[in-house]
Parts: C-alpha cells; structure tokens; sequence
C-alpha cells in the first residue's frame, strides 16, 4: 500500500503531440482516484505510466515515496486490470491467478492459500479449473481481478474494467469493485469514461481533457461546483442546460425571461456583456405540481414542451429556444469537447414525475435561479465557483 | 430430404476419389515391398502378391539389417531434428523482434529471407560443394544442416511472425506488470500462445529436410552423412545389374513411417494449440 505522486507529467508519443501535458496528482494511501475524460484525452496513457508501460518524457512519478521513472514494471509492485482483461488463455483459472505468485518463485503451499483464498473473496472455486476462454464476460473479469488482489500490489490500476460487461452486470461488477477496494484498503486509479462508475466509485474524480487536468475534486464537488464549462458538461447526465445570459441589476436575463440572482453571484458577472449560463435539468420543476407557497412568482416562466421522456421515477422535457448563431457554435464546439452528440439549442429539464406535461405543451416551468453558474464564454472558466 | 442424401453420397464419392488418386501410389508401394525379387523381375503386375511370389516380411528385414542403410536412417533422423529444432528456436526469436519491435532495417530481413527461400536449390548446390570442402563439412552433418536451415528459416519466420502479431500486446503488458522479465513474458505467455505456429514451422522444416535430394546427394560421398532419399539411390543390393526393386519399395517406406508418426503426432498439438490459443472478447 502506497500513496502515488505525480508531479508535472508530461507525456509526447514520438510524433509530438503531447498526449498527457503537466499532470499532477496525489493519490492518498488507500484513496480511491476515478480518471475521466472524454475518448483520447490521455487517461490510459496516464494510468499507463504509473504502472510503467509507457515511458514518461517529464515529470516525476513517485510511489510510496520512491522515484519509480526508471523502474520496469515488474519492480514497481502494481497490478493491472486491463479492459480487456488480458488474462492468460493457455492457463486454467487457478494458474492465471497463481501467475504473480510463481514469478515470484512463492513456496507451494502460499501459493495455494492466497489463489484459494481470492477465488472465494470473488466467487471463482468452482471455475478455477477452467480456461478462461470458457467463462462469460463477468467471470473473467473476476478471474482478472483475483490476479490482481493475489500480490500484495503496492496499488491497483483499472482501465475501465467494466466496458465489456452488459449494463446489468457492469453494476454488479461496480458494488463489486467497490467493496473489494474498501476491504482491502488500497490505493486505487481507476480510468473509465462512464459518470456513473466515475461518480460512485471514488473517493476523488480527475477530469481530463487533451491530456490536461481539467478538475479534481470530489464527486460532489464537481457536479456542484465545476470549475469550467467543459467539466460542468461532461459531469451529470443529461448533461447541464447552456444559455446566453447577462446580468445587470442583480438580475439575469435568459432567452425566456429575467430572473432574479443572489448578491454575490450577480456581483461577480455583472457588467461582463454576454455570458454563458449553467442549470442543471434538475434545477427545473413544473409549476402546477409544486405546492403554492413554493413558487415565487418572478423565477417561472412559459415553455412550449417539445418532447418528453416518462422515466417513472422522474421525466425529462425537451424546450427549444432560439439563440444567436455565435451561442449556437459555443455550444456546439462544447459538445464535441465532452463527446456527446451535438445539442440542439434546447433546454432539458427534470420535471416531477406526476407531471402531466404532455409532448408539444404549454406548460409554466419554475426555475432555481439560484443554481446558475456562470462563465466566460471565451476561457470557459466558471465565474461564480463556490459561490 | 432426398437432394440432401444425394448431397451426401456426391460428397463421400468426391473423398473416396481423392483418396484413391492420393493414396494409390502409397499403396502400390507397399504391395511392392511385400513381393519377392524374383516375382518383380518376372512381372508380376497384380496388386497383391500372386501366390509364391510374395516375400512376407523379408524385404523389410533385409533392408534393417542393411548396415548403410541403418545408418542412412540415423544420418537422415540426426540431421533433419537438429535443422528442425535450431530452425524453429531461430525463428521464433526472430520472428518475435520482426512482429513487436520497430527497428532499422526490418523490411531488408523479411525481403531478404524471402528471396533466400526463393532459390533455386540447385543453383546454389555448385557453390555449397565448393566452399564445404574448403571449410571441410563436405560429407558432414553440419554440411547439410546449415543449407536445411537456411532454406526453411524464411518460411518459418514468416508464420511465426503472423502467428505473434495476432497475440494482443496487453498479454505482454499483463505478464510484465505481474513481474516477469521479457523473456520470461516471451517463454511462459507468448510462446505456448503461438504454439501452433512454432508446430507448424517445425512441420515445414522437417518436411524439407527429410526430403531433401539434391543437398543430400551432392554434399555427401560417403555414409557418414548420407540421408535416406540419397542413400535409396545408391541401394542395389545383392545383385548390383539387378536394381531390387522391391527391397528399394521396403527402404521407401521405412522411410515413410517416422513422417506420417509425426505428422499425425504435431496435428494433435496443433489441434489442441489452437483451442487453447482463443482470446475472444
Ligand atoms: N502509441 C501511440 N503513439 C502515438 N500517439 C498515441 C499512442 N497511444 C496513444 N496516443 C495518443 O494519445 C492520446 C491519448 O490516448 P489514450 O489512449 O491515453 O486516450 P484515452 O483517454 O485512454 O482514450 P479512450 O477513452 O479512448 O481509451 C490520443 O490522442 C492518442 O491518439
Ligand atoms: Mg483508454
């Protein structure tokens, strides 16, 4: 077990693009770290050179306080989870678990108690004379992991070990993990593209983008207080509602109304000409299922509902709004960015599911003003964190 | 129903056909080898040995206690397992670099090695029998191993390294991060994975080599080194006016046997490397 320190990493692959750019994270002794980002922003790459397989052009990596740049995998004590499993096809279960073990020229008899002992901790006993080529997705990925826990590794690496599963066992397989971290106690960097894993796994999330550290915070933290426009976009699903807004006069006015603000928000943004504002979908109620001393009058406003999704627990309604085409572009690029397919200038919203908002209604939206963060359109940079 | 059944039939008559055109001379030299000397030398051309004329197993006896012979079948053993097994290790090596590593001068290897196994083989007996007798290996085992090798290692390096490049790199990455050297990543995960490969190249290699005329005949004079397809030309028996045709068939399938022994050996391994090898999802 080991605290991982990375100081100013920076990785180019031979033709120069610099695929991690000064990165620098510490990951607490037994502290469970998420990487996310969207495809291509370096998160494998990153993970890749904790545990040795990449080389680092710059930077220092330094694990349980040993410089480790130099070190070949095999000394740096880590284990691997790869997402293809990687798991070895010619041996049964019970020798791909051992395989660290015999490396390590183990005696026999703790061979057998510590591979006995991970294939009960995983469910394997009644698997592990098989090849792995005979089991389903999930066992394999349990087989990958008892390879793992087998080591007495220093810390333990994923790379989104669950993107092979089907969405039914990948939550499974996620409370699994989970566990088994917490159980265990060790250090975890864990790199996935998917919120929910992100989300409820760790214990801190990094958010990159273009091999640079966007935010790294807690799960909290970043739904709640994204420090820029790409992590308020990327973070939370449906993504967070973006529309042109100015301030002026402690009030903001949005493409279907002028909304009131609190102080210190409108203090920082007024006066700064057009900004970008952020509400998340569930920061949106329907009007007529909210009880009446509730609604203040001056925070709803009209909306033509043009779709709605019935979840049961919750529903979703789509409200097209008309925005300028520089807005339209802004918003565009931003999907792109997070990888999520192109927003069309619609707003989403939550609504209660008792609801009775149809597709293509009128309906009376409330709206938590309160709730909007604000940006600057060109650096991106959320103006009101922490606020 | 019915056109399935004729399907059927059209089927097992295609297969006995193959079978007869490939298995014919197969059987004929048996048949051959089980006729006495004198019922060849009067024509005998039934099949099965007319009455009289057979010699049970005596030709076959004669031809083990051949003492050349014998030793024609240990030159020919000795010679194409030594060519097979140092082959087949140099390939793997090499093939291993040419499928993982980008280095200068990879394309020159795969070009030239196939131009090698291009060669005519008889082009290149003149020169080979020149410079063995001036190192000396002329009508040695060495003699006819380095030309064995140098001919099957381009085969060899090419289906390996196709075999490598389809074992993903994570099963490197893994064994390397669950602390094994390269090599021993290469010796316990990448080698038993390509297994059918390395026993496909070993095939080949042998196959060629115990084949072999031309090298056979021309780089050796004495029985020191003489392997069996040369050693059958110069067999004459008892009577050397009176090619023994039917001793000849007895030598031709003693020299046979260890090749369909092993074939059908390495065809289990192949078998049983392929299963094993899946790396699916
Ligand atoms: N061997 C390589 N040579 C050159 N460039 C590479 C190499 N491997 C990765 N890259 C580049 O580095 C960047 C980061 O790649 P990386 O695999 O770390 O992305 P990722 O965040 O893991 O994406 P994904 O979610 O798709 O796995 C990409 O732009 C990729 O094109
Ligand atoms: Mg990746």
């Amino acid at each position: 077990m080991a605290t991982i320190e990375m100081k100013n990493i920076v990785k180019k692959y031979g033709d120069g693009f610099p695929a991690v750019n000064d990165v620098s994270i510490d990951v607490a002794d037994g502290e469970f770290l998420i990487l996310v980002g969207p495809s291509g922003c370096g998160k494998s790459t990153l993970l890749r050179m904790i545990v040795g397989l990449e080389d680092i052009t710059s930077g220092d990596m330094v694990i349980g306080g040993e410089r480790v740049n130099d070190l070949a995998p095999r000394d740096r004590n880590l284990a691997m989870v790869f997402q293809n499993y990687a798991l070895y096809p010619h041996l049964t279960v019970y020798e791909n678990i051992a395989f660290p073990l015999r490396l390590k020229k183990r005696p026999e008899k703790e061979i057998d108690e510590k591979v006995r002992q991970a294939s009960r901790t995983l469910d394997l006993d009644e698997h592990l004379e098989r090849k792995p080529g005979n089991l389903s997705g999930g066992q394999r990925q349990r087989v990958a992991m008892g390879r793992a826990i087998v080591r007495d590794a220093k810390a333990f690496l994923f790379d989104e070990p669950l993107s092979n599963l089907d969405a039914k066992l990948r939550g499974q397989m996620r409370t699994e993990i989970a566990r088994l971290q917490k159980q265990l106690g060790i250090t975890t960097v864990y790199v996935t593209h998917d919120q929910t894993e992100a989300m409820t796994l760790g214990d801190r999330v990094a958010v990159m983008k273009r091999g640079v550290l966007q935010q790294l915070a807690s799960p909290r933290e970043l739904y709640e207080q994204p420090v820029n426009l790409f992590v308020a976009g990327f973070i939370g699903s449906p993504p967070m509602n973006f529309l042109p807004a100015t301030v002026e006069d402690g009030q903001v006015t949005l493409p279907f109304g002028t909304f009131p603000l609190p102080a210190d928000k409108a203090e920082r943004t007024a006066g700064k000409g057009l900004l970008l504002a952020g509400i998340r979908p569930e920061h949106f109620e329907d009007v007529s299922v909210m009880a009446d001393d509730a609604v203040d009058g001056t925070r709803t406003f009209e909306a033509h509902v043009d779709v709605r999704e019935w979840l049961g627990d919750q529903q979703y309604a789509y409200v097209p709004y008309d925005a300028e085409a520089q807005v339209q572009d802004q918003l565009r690029d931003l999907a792109r960015e997070a990888d999520s397919e192109s927003l069309r200038t619609q707003l989403v919203v939550s609504l209660d599911a008792a609801s009775g908002a149809q597709g293509d209604d009128d309906v009376t939206l409330f709206i938590d003003s309160d709730r909007l963060h604000f940006f600057d359109p060109q650096s991106g940079e959320n103006l009101t964190v922490g606020l | 129903m019915n056109k399935n059944a004729l399907n059927r039939v059209g089927t097992l008559v295609g297969f006995v056909l193959i079978l007869l055109w490939c298995l014919l001379p197969v059987a004929w030299i048996i048949s051959l080898s089980f006729k006495s000397q004198e019922a060849v030398t009067n024509g005998s051309p039934g099949f099965l040995p007319q009455s009289g004329g057979g010699a049970g197993w005596q030709n076959y006896v004669d031809v083990i206690q051949d003492e050349q012979f014998r030793r024609a079948i240990l030159n020919s053993i000795g010679i194409s397992l030594t060519a097979t097994i140092l082959s087949v290790a140099l390939a793997t090596l090499t093939a291993y670099a040419v499928a993982r590593l980008e280095f200068q001068g990879k394309r020159f290897v795969l070009t030239t090695a196939l131009v090698i196994a291009m060669f005519p083989v008889v082009s290149l007996v003149g020169p080979l029998f020149d410079m063995w007798r001036t190192f000396g290996i002329y009508d040695t085992w060495i003699g006819l191993i380095i030309p064995y090798m140098s001919f099957t290692l381009p085969l060899a390096i090419w289906t390996l390294s196709a075999f490598f490049r389809e074992i993903p790199w994570e099963m490197e990455q893994a064994a390397q991060v669950d602390g094994a050297t390269s090599w021993q990543a290469f010796r316990k995960v990448i080698v038993p994975l390509a297994a059918p490969g390395v026993f496909t190249a070993a095939i080949l290699t042998f196959f060629f080599a115990w084949n072999d005329f031309v090298f056979g005949i021309s780089l050796t004079s004495t029985e020191r080194a003489r392997p069996i397809p040369a050693a059958l030309s110069f067999f004459v028996g008892a009577d050397p006016f009176n090619r023994p045709a039917s001793l000849l068939a007895a030598g031709a399938v003693v020299a046979t046997v260890p090749v369909i022994l092993l074939v059908l050996f390495f065809q289990r391994k192949i078998v049983a490397g392929l299963t094993a090898g899946a790396v699916k999802g």
